[in-house]
């Protein structure tokens, strides 16, 4: 490896730099603020040293990476969803006994996984990653916070690990029949692919699917978003689908799988299923975060319609969902942990039953606005990033003629509405009695997390008002060859 | 930039009435109405200069336009462009804007702020529905009235509103939904046969479609403008928002959100699908008599003032898109006149329903009755927008019906000899209203204040307006007969398909190339501009 390979790794050596730095740190002396100035110095020095990796790229970095500007445009999501996660669990986990540093270094690992699958070209790296990811993420859901939250790391830990093993059982049949495990190289001898090599794909499929909690494979999704501290619920939510989404779009789009025409309908009735569930299964839903859970399956839903599309207009307009998606289910997450549930002592239960934002929109009108504005994205009403996103997906699938897939994201969303808007209803309804007027208040107020979500709430707005600018920098940058 | 600080400027008030909810007192309401009265002298303007050069009346290019590029990546442009039909609309906007800031000064009294915002951004919403010329930005527009009158409804309206802002919300957004689906085929199918993919009006006019996509595409389009409308069996969320909303809301939601559905009809639906519209004129004439009807006999049966004055807007709306579908000349400045005249009758029966509901606490009408002798000057307006709704000559509601009633006749003579029958209809409605809450015995021993100043003054403009429209409509049928004729000669197809004796004339065999300027050629009028 040269020099100028280095450079062009620096984005993930960055935080994994920073990672070793705070364990070190802990080692010495603990401290909550300082482990967490130091994940967001690493984190931003990574992003700093993206413009630096550009310049040198694209560069096929051994044979395992390549690093392009479709890699650094994800890593740039990843290290960004990251830093906004650190500032919130920041906020979070000062009103949780316990141990907190630890966190971060955990946070910093999964994103550098994350990061890894993005830029992978080859079996092994795609492995290394996803494993980085999974293996901290779990870790990080069952995070103490005060309450048992053993159960939901255990249940992800469970699912994770059987979906890897769909997955290496599927790279062990394509290598069987291929005999490479380079993406370049699988994507030229394909096409003489046999029986073996697509049922590998299929179950490839499966294992991502899992990841990506996709229908049928989402049954875990609800638990751990329910389980998980509300920060790393934002983290599983944001960083582990664009990596994992990333590595779809990337490997999928190389082999070439949208033209074997039995993967391309298994897929559609993936997606439609999702989308369809997805919906319908939170339309009953007391959980807030439950309910986003399910949400999030048909979001994955709907970004399945780009990835199908295929394309560059298909690749731009997945990449811009991505984008909204994270800022606006990052808001959404960063509220739900903002917000201590009424009548619960510091440290208690998070405020995740509907009831808890039953008048909010009285008690703290800028939160419930920035709460209002996630929910408006996440159903695509117009001023929110999310109207422009689900228009680009829209506009990718009517351009490939998937009318079909283009219907039914119509028809789901519709059906999501309904309860986006029984959220949005919850907080604008009189609190039933003068008690929780003061509840909602915690003693000290969390700066750093409001100063996030107005960044939040402005990015949101300036997506839905003016996206010209992302959609110009996705264009030039994520280019798939 | 005219027409962007049309837009902006309302955005603008919105914002700062809604901040001044903390100076305390009456600042948001003086804010609002101040941002409408300043909005109604930048419309007075621009009307006055259009028609000082006497171009309005005929058929012609926009009178207004701004265009800027938005999203070029995906040929979307910010395009607004003004012509006499949405000059029309906008004044209606206005001036039922100021109406609902003036009926609501003393019935909100809580986040006056918030309320005054929402109010604002509807009908800002409502004006850049207006002025859209690109399909993105007008479902864009589309879309950003939904929310704050969902807010409006939500927070500030009566019993049972939780319900009403869910069951219209989701009407309308899902409707709109399908919309959005057409837009994007037609997107498409354009970009695929020119190579342009743009989401520009004057551009997508004329796209060549099979008759099984323009069909499908019309009707994306027609379920979105019939729910808002609303066309009979799309009906249902509109009792239920008007008779839950506060009178701000209902006075909006009648006057104005109904009115972007036949805009949206005029503008967008005919003229992109001429050929599809016109196969499927006879079954939406059918809609609109049966909305006449049933609008008409639902609303002698309610109880409820609020809710029967929702129905009678079904039946009014009816005549609306039987005019429309008619397409001819007549028929379309008879759906221009119903929609400003129901927007001014109506907007004052919930003004009206409003002050009694305030005074009462009650909007049942059988607790009702005997109320002239003790507020002679509130049954007096009563009783005058009553006589406006059956259709009453010399007020503006039998103008706009009677010409509906005279193009359609031309079009389909059993269709309007049943819409005719909505006259009786609302005869009857109308007076048993008066009959009702006006007449006979106070039995209940009400003891009312009457209308006070502020009453007075929102009810003398409004029966101003009315009467102006029903006696001298020439200086708005002027207005909008220009725009029209050149919306007709957009769809020159559209009555060799239908085979109407008194539009043949109109017909001229032309691909239209696109532009608004070169539709002068397609507009050959038949007989009557102006009646």
């Amino acid at each position: 490896m040269s020099g100028q390979d280095f450079i062009c790794l620096l984005p993930l050596l960055l935080p994994a730099a920073a990672a070793v730095l705070i364990m070190l740190e802990i080692s010495v002396y603990r401290s909550h603020a300082a482990a967490c100035i130091l994940t967001l110095a690493g984190i931003g020095a990574a992003a700093a040293s993206l413009p630096l990796a550009a310049a040198y790229g694209p560069r096929q970095v051994t044979s395992l990476l390549v690093i392009d500007g479709f890699a650094l445009f994800y890593i740039g999501i990843i290290l960004a969803a990251t830093f906004i996660v650190a500032i919130l669990s920041y906020a979070y986990l000062r009103r949780v006994p316990g141990q907190r540093e630890e966190l971060y270094l955990l946070l910093l690992l999964a994103a550098v996984g994350a990061g890894v699958m993005v830029a992978s070209s080859h079996f092994a790296s795609l492995f290394m990653g996803l494993e980085l990811l999974s293996s901290c993420l779990f870790a990080l859901i069952a995070y103490p916070r005060g309450r048992d939250n053993i159960e939901a790391g255990f249940k992800y830990l469970v699912l994770a690990s059987v979906s890897t093993s769909f997955l290496l059982f599927g790279m062990a049949l394509v290598y069987a029949q291929l005999g490479t495990m380079e993406f370049t190289r699988l994507a030229a001898a394909g096409a003489t692919g046999g029986i073996i090599y697509q049922a590998g794909l299929g179950l490839l499929i499966i294992g991502l699917g899992f990841k990506l909690a996709l229908v049928p494979f989402h049954m875990w999704t609800p638990d751990v978003y329910q389980g998980a501290p509300a920060p790393v619920t934002a983290f599983v939510a944001t960083v582990s689908k664009v990596g994992v989404f990333g590595l779809l779009l990337r490997f999928f789009g190389q082999v070439g799988l949208l033209g074997h025409a039995h993967m391309f309908f298994l897929l559609t009735l993936i997606a439609i299923a999702s989308m369809f569930a997805g919906n319908l299964l939170a339309l009953r839903q007391k959980n807030v975060k439950r309910l986003l859970a399910y949400s999030s399956i048909s979001h994955l839903g709907y970004l399945l319609v780009a990835f199908l599309a295929g394309g560059p207009l298909g690749t731009t307009a997945a990449t811009f969902y991505l984008v909204a998606y994270s800022v606006t289910i990052l808001g959404a997450f960063g509220i739900v942990g903002t917000i201590p549930a009424p009548g619960e002592a510091a440290g208690g239960r998070e405020a995740d039953a509907i009831d808890d934002y039953r008048g909010l929109f009285w008690r703290r009108p800028w939160l419930a606005g920035v709460f209002a504005a996630t929910l408006f994205s996440l159903a695509g009403i117009p001023l929110t990033a999310g109207f422009i996103g689900k228009f680009y997906l829209l506009d990718a699938g009517a351009g490939s003629s998937l009318w079909l897939l283009t219907l039914s994201l119509v028809a789901s969303s519709g059906i999501g509405l309904y309860y986006y808007l029984r959220l949005i209803t919850v907080m604008y309804l009189r609190p039933e009695s003068g008690a929780g007027e003061e509840a909602g208040r915690p003693a000290a107020y969390p700066w750093a997390a409001s100063l996030v979500l107005a960044a939040l709430l402005m990015a949101i707005i300036w997506l839905g008002v003016y996206p010209a600018p992302l959609i110009d920098a996705i264009r030039r940058t994520v280019t798939l060859p | 930039m005219i027409l962007i600080s049309l837009i902006a400027w309302l955005l603008a008030g919105g914002l700062l009435a809604w901040y001044s909810g903390r100076w305390g007192g009456n600042w948001p309401r003086w804010i609002s109405l101040i941002t409408l009265v300043v909005h109604l002298a930048m419309l007075a303007g621009l009307w006055a200069g259009y028609a000082g050069k006497a171009n309005l009346s005929q058929p012609a290019s926009w009178l207004a336009e701004t265009d800027l590029p938005w999203i070029p990546a995906l040929g979307i442009r910010f395009h607004l462009a003004l012509d006499g039909l949405s000059l029309l609309l906008i004044v209606l906007t206005n001036f039922l804007g100021i109406v609902a800031v003036a009926a609501s000064w003393q019935g909100i009294r809580y986040r006056l702020g918030f309320f005054h915002f929402n109010l604002l951004w509807i009908l800002a919403a409502i004006v850049g529905v207006f002025l859209a010329a690109d399909l993105f930005l007008f479902y864009f527009f589309w879309e950003l009235m939904l929310v704050p009158l969902y807010f409006l409804i939500g927070i500030w309206g009566h019993e049972n509103r939780i319900y009403a802002t869910l069951k219209f919300f989701i009407f309308t957004q899902a409707s709109s939904l399908v919309m959005l689906a057409a837009i994007l085929g037609l997107y498409v199918i354009h970009g695929r046969g020119t190579g342009v993919y743009t989401f520009d009006y004057s551009a997508l006019l004329g796209t060549q479609l099979s008759s099984f996509t323009g069909t499908m595409l019309m009707l994306g389009f027609f379920v979105a403008f019939a729910v808002k409308l609303p066309v009979v069996p799309l009906h249902t969320w509109l009792p239920d928002a008007h008779t839950e909303a506060p009178t701000a809301g209902s006075v909006d939601l009648a006057g104005l959100v109904l009115k972007v559905g036949a805009y949206g009809m005029l503008r967008f639906l005919v003229p992109l699908f001429p050929r599809a519209a016109a196969a499927f004129a006879p079954v939406a004439m059918t809609l609109a008599v049966a909305g006449i009807i049933y609008g008409a006999v639902l609303a002698f049966s309610q109880r409820d003032l609020k809710r029967m004055i929702a129905y009678t807007s079904i039946s009014h709306m009816g005549f609306v898109l039987l005019g429309i579908f008619a397409w001819n000349q007549l028929a379309l400045e008879g759906a221009v006149i119903v929609m400003l005249a129901h927007g001014i009758s109506t907007g004052a029966l919930f003004v009206l329903v409003g002050d009694l509901q305030d005074r009462m606490h009650t909007r049942d009408l059988d607790r009702m009755g005997g109320l002239w002798s003790i507020v002679p000057r509130l049954g007096g307006v009563g009783m005058l927008f009553a006589l406006a709704s059956l259709g009453l000559p010399g007020l503006g509601n039998f103008v706009g019906e009677f010409l509906v009633l005279l193009g359609a006749w031309q079009v389909n003579i059993p269709l309007t000899v049943l819409a005719s029958l909505g006259f009786i209809f609302s005869t009857v409605y109308s007076l048993w209203l008066v009959q009702r809450a006006f007449h006979g015995e106070n039995t209940n021993r009400w003891r009312l204040p009457d209308y006070n100043r502020r009453e007075t003054g929102i009810m003398a403009a409004m029966i101003a307006a009315i009467v102006a429209l029903g006696l001298y409509p020439q200086p708005v049928i002027d207005t909008a007969s220009g725009a029209l004729q050149t919306l007709r000669g957009l769809a020159p197809g559209y009555h060799q398909t239908q085979g109407s004796p008194g539009a043949a004339a109109a017909v001229q065999d032309g691909k239209d190339a696109g532009l608004p300027a070169g539709m002068a050629s397609g507009a050959a009028r038949d007989d009557g501009s102006g009646a």
